[in-house]
């Protein structure tokens, strides 16, 4: 087996830092693990005590409400005791470098980091750190790194697609949007491959995709109406606001009409083709209300499968599933 | 003083020499090759046997990070790394801090060095007033100084005719002028080669497409202000073949590699190494083979180490924040001679592109060993295997890619002007 970082010597999860590269049973053994955590939520008491004493440290260098809240609580389901750091990159710029950061937390019996930072990479610095300095006991969770990876989404993306569609092998999948920006696809198009999908598709303009975006096997198309036909998966991306005027295009209302999600769009999928969405959403932008709100779309339920997905990677983490 | 260099494999590629024989110095100065010259005495001799002795190398850039960054390195550190690497005479950059762009600077950074009695420096002034590309330094003044070439550095000009009236200015005392071909909008913001490892990594490209833009626009201001110039740092196999069109048109126009990207490609990246961000940036594979087959055939002229000694705190970073550079006054040597193995080609031929080819290019009168010549020598080994450690690393700079690896050659003793500057232990 090729080195890995994410992998311990016995091919177990050392750390969640992408998932490219992460064998099939790897990726399996998640989504399976998920699956009764999501019953817990339902459950009048939703704590489990996988974690119980343990600490979880949200190291947040970019700013993110909505993931580090998901984090947290799964990290609190599993009664773990949770802090969360918020730590805006032009601090560390001026001061303390990341690393310097990693070994005061650590100095504070760190068992686990969730990592989100602006630049890709980053979390691979710190399992690199931590495995140079001999401690192996503590954990990252890449939440989102650059453009890299945000490999705890992509996975709730697959948990959320084998919910409502089974067998990964016959689907045909297109990811619609800002792929350049967006570590959220990278993600999703490792993980889709790895689970067995056989055509990933991808739908943007050429100044939104990555060149040579088609060595990550992918099949490329720029008109939205011929991808989107005979697809069972729409995945679509955010645009960043800095993104919608400027050199890479020309306006919002220019982008929805050749690249946002309505109904008549909708209609060339395949009729029980569902409609996912990472959040926020722009509605309007990439994503038509009628849409975003209609039956076909599971962008709530996806929200619903994350934090079990994230209870399931913490507990795998620590050895502690269930 | 008299030394005699007994029983070396003597190799001088400007001479077209390879052969085991004796080397004598009398005053600082080559003597005699081969037979002792009348009433030859040594004071000291050194024994060669074994041991390749060739001109001491000529290092196209080095930044010495004199002055103003001294606590990432300084005078003393990085030229006592150049002689334990071979390198006896080398040009650095003029982005210093303050920018070498004031004779004053470069008096004192040409004394200071002198005073060391190490390598020679060769101090390249600004191009450009504190090298923001919007006013023409006093070329004269700083030529009068000790500069031998004018040079950006790798900032970019960006205003395009700023770099005209620079190369007319430059053209008129007869200046060359020593470029990195990049176009300052195309590589806005990137890192990383654009291509299939950064679009995998996320990483902001650096396109091809920036540095054949920027050669295409020297070559056409080349044309019309008559200027020379030295195109540092090529990357691509693209922005070669631009260089080799405006060679056979005749133009004055020369260009070097960074030794780094003969050896390693964007796929080196690997998961995020901070020892990998160089700039310009390494390439596909398709490139570096490129580049290896250029030098290799005189496309490109000389190789250099582009020696950036980057501190810990800039470098253990993520990717995108770590400075770009690699410590390689110690490295241009064993990884010359790698090179030259791996393309098969004669001791002479790879040698060449480290000492007289480079001398030629920096236009100054070193690299060779005939009589009369200051006796700049590096005796080395050739075949013995050497791991590069941060211990093993003179330099303050500890920032390479090639830590952990078995490099060939092996440096025994470095001669400047006749004078033992570094002896291995």
């Amino acid at each position: 087996m090729a080195y890995n970082p994410q992998l311990n010597r016995n091919g177990e999860l050392q750390h969640l830092l992408t998932i490219e590269g992460l064998p099939r049973a790897v990726l399996t053994r998640i989504l399976d693990t998920a699956a009764p955590f999501t019953e817990v939520a339902e459950r009048e008491v939703k704590k489990l005590p996988l974690l119980r004493g343990k600490s979880v440290f949200n190291l947040f260098f970019e700013n993110s409400t909505r993931t580090r809240t998901t984090f947290e609580i799964a990290a609190k389901r599993l009664s773990a005791d949770v802090f969360n750091l918020n730590i805006s990159t032009s601090s560390t710029s001026k001061g303390e470098t990341l690393l310097d950061t990693v070994d005061n937390l650590c100095a504070m019996q760190a068992d686990m980091f969730v990592v989100r930072h602006a630049s890709s990479g980053a979390p691979y610095l710190i399992a690199q750190h931590l495995a140079a300095t001999g401690r192996d006991h503590i954990h990252v969770v890449n939440a989102g790194d650059g453009r890299h990876a945000h490999p705890t989404q992509g996975l709730l993306d697959m948990y959320t697609i084998r919910h409502y569609k089974g067998d990964f092998t016959k689907l045909t999948v297109a990811i619609v949007g800002d792929v350049l920006h967006s570590r959220v696809a990278r993600s999703q198009i490792h993980a889709l491959h790895t689970l067995g999908v056989p055509e990933v598709r991808v739908i943007a303009p050429k100044t939104l995709l990555p060149v040579e975006v088609s060595k990550m096997g992918v099949h490329v198309f720029h008109d939205m109406r011929e991808g989107l036909r005979g697809v069972d998966v729409i995945m679509m991306l955010r645009l960043q606001n800095e993104r919608m005027s400027g050199a890479l295009l020309p306006s919002s209302q220019e982008y929805f009409k050749y690249f946002g999600l309505t109904q008549e769009k909708l209609a060339l999928a395949k009729p029980d083709a569902i409609v996912m969405h990472p959040g926020p959403m722009n509605r309007g932008v990439e994503i038509d209300s009628a849409v975003a709100d209609g039956g076909q779309a599971v962008i709530l339920p996806q929200v619903t499968f994350g934090i079990a997905v994230r209870m399931a990677v913490m507990s795998l983490l620590t050895g502690q599933s269930a | 003083m008299n030394i005699h260099i007994q029983g070396g494999r003597v190799v001088d590629p400007a001479q077209q020499m390879d052969q085991v024989a004796d080397v004598f110095i009398t005053d600082g100065k080559i003597a005699a090759i081969g037979k002792a010259p009348d009433g030859f005495k040594a004071d000291r001799t050194l024994d060669a046997r074994g041991c390749v002795v060739c001109p001491g190398l000529v290092d196209l850039s080095a930044r010495l990070r004199e002055p103003g960054n001294e606590y990432r390195a300084n005078l003393e550190s990085e030229m006592a790394a150049a002689v334990a690497g071979g390198v006896t005479s080398l040009a650095c950059p003029p982005d210093t801090e303050p920018v070498l762009d004031e004779p004053g600077l470069v008096e004192m950074l040409v004394h200071r060095a002198r005073t060391l009695n190490l390598a020679r420096v060769y101090p390249h002034g600004a191009l450009t007033v504190k090298l923001e590309g919007k006013a023409v330094t006093e070329m004269g003044e700083l030529a009068e100084a000790g500069c031998v070439a004018f040079s950006q550095a790798n900032q970019p000009v960006r205003d395009t005719l700023v770099l005209f009236r620079t190369l007319q200015y430059a053209a008129t005392f007869g200046h060359v002028v020593w470029l990195q071909p990049t176009d300052s909008f195309l590589s806005q913001k990137g890192v990383a080669h654009d291509g299939e490892v950064a679009s995998r990594l996320g990483l902001a490209g650096i396109p091809v497409l920036a540095e054949t833009v920027a050669i295409a626009t020297v070559v056409q201001l080349m044309r019309e202000s008559g200027a020379r110039v030295h195109l540092a740092r090529i990357s691509s196999a693209a922005g070669l073949a631009l260089v080799q069109q405006a060679r056979t048109e005749g133009l004055p126009i020369s260009c070097d590699v960074n030794v780094h990207h003969l050896h390693l490609s964007d796929m080196d990246i690997g998961f995020f190494n901070p020892h990998c961000r160089m700039n310009p940036p390494l390439r596909s594979q398709a490139d570096r083979d490129a580049l290896r087959r250029g030098l290799a055939n005189g496309q490109i002229d000389a190789v250099c180490s582009d020696h950036t000694p980057v501190d810990d705190d800039a470098k253990q970073l993520p990717f995108a924040e770590a400075e770009p550079g690699a410590t390689g006054l110690e490295l241009l040597l064993p990884l010359t001679l790698k090179w030259g193995q791996e393309m098969k080609l004669s001791l002479p031929q790879t040698l060449a592109r480290i000492t007289c080819d480079a001398a030629r290019v920096l236009g100054i009168d070193a690299g060779h060993l005939r009589v009369g010549a200051e006796a700049d020598v590096c005796i080395f080994e050739a075949d013995t295997m050497q791991r590069v450690t941060r211990d093993s690393l003179r330099s303050h700079g500890k920032n390479s890619p090639f830590l952990g690896y078995e490099v060939p050659g092996r440096v025994r003793t470095t001669l400047v002007s006749g004078q033992v500057v570094f002896q291995q232990a």
